[in-house]
């Protein structure tokens, strides 16, 4: 793989022990070390574009950067193996779609962004969530249908949302959310601020008839919006290649430029967002198509092997795992040693049981909301008849 | 609920209809199958594998039907579509792309060239995409052309309702809304005998039907059902209860709890008379009149939000017809008015205890 190619520019300046900042353990997000001088790393592979220069394949980082990025990968990781186990255990009811494999997408997008761009995602978004700086307690909360949770325990796993940060989050109706997103790009256009909107999406809901209506008008319209094709390669059972007639995503948009990114490398991923953001803000929409696989099945209730062999699933977790590859990065510039990265791995861990300890403290919603948040108050809502007396809410 | 649909599958095997509404290609075959039929074995499945087995018969029976959609070669994410690949090949069983509204689509194109087209939504829930498609194209294109096109052999099935948690996407019941369409039929059936025999009238029925099969039954609903090739008549209700106090109407899942609540009325010495309706548009008001000119009393029950279900739509039809008759005013126990919730599921479904409640306040109204 491409990791052997490096092209550090400050290899002497590595990061002390990291021991110390473990003993405290009040964040593990804390960084291990405050450097941020410059590093460059290149590319798995090379960018492959459509109507636009591709960016370089150098992409500057720091060891902090990439300390950040092998923790919060890992913390995703360890968050959806969680949830997969209280998924089992029944805690969590609804639809679930776990995100492991795919970290390097919410990772890297967010650090070529800020919280005044917007994310919005389908139901796949636990990790994206939590990458806009959502936290554990709320992720474990909303699974579990808790008041602590980020859209109040009335939402679950498909419906994340965090406001203050520009999460316009979790939409069940697939392809849905990609007109959405242009809307938000127009509201953003309309500002004047320079920020843009990353619109997710996957393969399969390339196929969807809204994301192409929706990427004319934005064309048209020059909107800032990044359109980002996660392409695990199956929607459901369906392999990529038997629902679409031609499968390279980021020519799709036709008149729209397009960059095919390894979304199993954080770094590519940061740099094709950062350039795509740029481009943009210059010139109207951009699809990326991220690289990338799941795990999981599709739901919990997709063993995720009947459609593709094991062998596939194994290969992909050797050769392109984007916490190993980062770990291998890390450990080749000495930037921590093997057990400290395993050490923030068991903190992590941790971490991790404590919020589901925690959001299991939450309690339910109360019943009167099932009534709120239909209509701004709650007209409309009443129940009739025997209904009323069943349900005893009180009625906005 | 299963030992209860048992019940409705014993009672029910004796009303199976033989009558053919269609002129289908293949005449003589029928008349062989109904000569077999007395020779013929019932046996006991749930309603899923009765659907699977309607679908079988559809494309064997027929040669110009197809059945396609998201994953359905693959079996489907409920496994109604297993083996009918392996069995009728990848030409007449196929996947579809991610794009409710190009199967539908493709759906009335393929039946417009007077075939029957069987197209899945995986969920009622996604049929939204594809709402145009069918108020605006299929339900239309007879009438719009003066007859000389229609899309009659398409048939649209959708699992929808409940299934104990399954969300805001995955448990809606959006049958009103089709039901507000005149040109297409809608269909729900309440159990595997019923599934299997109004699934393959509807497709062989010259219009566009939307039938919707009742997820939450899928597996839980088991019952005996006849192996051979059957037909049960779309827009005839069934009393599937009889009753003089009061008379309740529902459709699909819906009927089990509320065999449930008469069930418990009876103990109380409430007499419930219940009915089937089947076929939602065009429905069969003279059933339902008949039974309220008798019980003078109406409770309909569904699971989708009350305001503006077909519960309304029945409740104004029999005051117009039976005013006079009424002696409470119509009871409805619905779904409650907000989004389908996910942690308050229990609170939202029109449960046993709250029909049971209703039953005893309309007698005693
Ligand atoms: C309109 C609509 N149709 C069907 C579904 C059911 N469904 C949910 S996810 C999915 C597959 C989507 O695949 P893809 O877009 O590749 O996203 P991934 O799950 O791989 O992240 C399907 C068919 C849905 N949610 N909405
Ligand atoms: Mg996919």
């Amino acid at each position: 793989m491409a990791l052997a190619k490096f092209t550090s520019s400050s290899r002497s300046n590595l990061l002390k022990p990291l021991t110390t900042v473990f003993s405290t353990s009040d964040s593990f997000r804390r960084p291990i070390s405050t450097s941020t001088d410059p590093l460059t790393i290149e590319t798995s592979v090379p960018f492959t574009s459509h109507k636009c220069e591709p960016p370089s394949r150098s992409v500057e980082t720091t060891p902090q950067e990439l300390i950040s990025f092998f923790k919060d990968m890992a913390m995703m990781r360890r968050m959806e193996i969680a949830a997969d186990s209280l998924y089992k255990a029944k805690l969590i009811r609804g639809f679930c779609h776990l995100y492991d494999g795919q970290e390097a997408v919410a990772v890297g997008m967010e650090a070529a962004i800020t919280k005044k761009d917007s994310i919005i995602t389908a139901y796949r978004d636990h990790c994206t969530f939590v990458g806009r700086g959502g936290t554990l307690l709320e992720v474990f909360a909303e699974l579990m249908g808790r008041q602590a949770g980020c859209s109040k325990g009335k939402g679950g796993s498909m419906h994340f949302y965090k406001k203050e940060a520009g999460f316009y989050g979790g939409h069940g109706i697939v392809g849905a959310q990609v007109p959405l997103g242009c809307g938000l790009a127009f509201a953003q256009k309309y500002s004047k601020d320079e920020t843009v909107t990353f619109a997710l999406y996957g393969d399969g809901a390339a196929n969807q008839g809204q994301l192409f209506e929706a990427l004319n008008i934005s064309a048209l319209w020059d909107l800032p919006v990044i359109l980002v094709c996660e392409n695990n390669h199956y929607g459901m059972g369906t392999a990529e290649w038997r629902a679409a007639k031609s499968p390279a995503y980021y020519k799709r948009g036709d008149y729209v430029p397009g960059l095919k990114v390894d979304g199993m490398d954080a770094l590519a991923v940061k740099q094709a967002c950062k350039f795509a953001k740029e481009h943009v803000l210059r010139n109207g929409p951009i699809i990326l198509e991220m690289d990338t696989y799941r795990y999981h099945g599709h739901s919990m209730s997709d063993p995720g092997s009947t459609y593709r062999t094991r062998d596939e699933i194994s290969g992909v977790r050797q050769e392109r795992d984007p916490i190993e590859r980062i770990r291998k990065v890390i450990l080749a510039y000495d930037l921590a040693t093997e057990k400290e990265l395993k050490d923030f791995e068991k903190e992590i861990r941790k971490e991790v049981d404590q919020a589901i300890a925690q959001a299991k403290e939450s309690p339910m919603p109360e019943p009167s909301e099932l009534f709120t948040n239909v209509y701004v108050k709650g007209l409309g809502t009443e129940a009739f008849g025997a209904d009323r007396k069943e349900v005893r809410a009180v009625l906005p | 609920m299963a030992s209860c649909l048992r019940r409705y599958g014993r009672r029910l095997s004796v009303s199976i209809c033989e009558k053919r509404e269609l002129s289908t290609a293949c005449e003589g075959q029928i008349i062989l199958q109904q000569h077999q039929q007395l020779q013929q074995t019932a046996k006991s499945m749930n309603l899923c594998s009765a659907i699977n087995q309607a679908l079988h018969l559809a494309l064997e029976t027929d040669p110009r039907s197809y059945v396609f959609g998201e994953d359905v070669s693959f079996g489907g994410v409920f496994r109604c579509t297993t083996g009918l690949t392996e069995r009728f090949g990848k030409n007449r069983v196929f996947n579809t792309p991610l794009c409710e509204q190009g199967i539908v689509g493709f759906g009335i194109g393929l039946a417009a060239m007077g075939n029957r087209a069987i197209a899945e939504i995986q969920f009622a829930d996604y049929i939204y995409p594809a709402f145009d498609q069918i108020v605006n194209e299929a339900a239309k294109f007879r009438y719009r052309s003066g007859n000389q096109y229609d899309c009659g052999g398409l048939t649209i099935r959708a699992p929808y309702g409940a299934v104990g948690h399954g969300g805001h996407y995955h448990s809606q019941s959006p049958e009103a809304f089709f039901c507000h369409v005149p040109g297409i039929k809608v269909v729900i059936p309440r159990s595997p005998l019923q599934a299997k025999g109004l699934l393959l009238s509807c497709i062989r029925d010259p219009n566009p039907v939307v039938f919707f099969e009742p997820k939450w039954l899928y597996r839980l609903a088991v019952e005996e059902v006849p192996e051979h090739d059957y037909m049960l008549p779309l827009s005839e209700a069934e009393v599937i209860r009889e009753g003089s106090d009061i008379t309740l109407v529902g459709w699909g899942a819906q009927l089990s709890v509320m065999e449930q609540a008469c069930t418990d009325a009876e103990k109380d010495g409430i007499s419930c008379e219940l009915i089937d309706l089947k076929t939602l548009i065009p429905w069969d008001r003279e059933t339902v009149e008949a039974s309220v000119r008798k019980t003078g009393r109406l409770l309909i029950s569904h699971e989708a939000p009350v305001t503006g279900g077909f519960g309304a739509e029945i409740s104004a039809s029999i005051v117009e017809r039976c005013f006079l008759r009424l002696e409470a005013p119509i009871a409805r126990v619905c779904g409650l008015d907000t989004p389908f919730p996910l942690v308050f599921e229990p609170f939202y479904m029109p449960t046993k205890n709250k029909i049971l409640d209703a039953i005893k306040s309309t007698v005693n109204y």
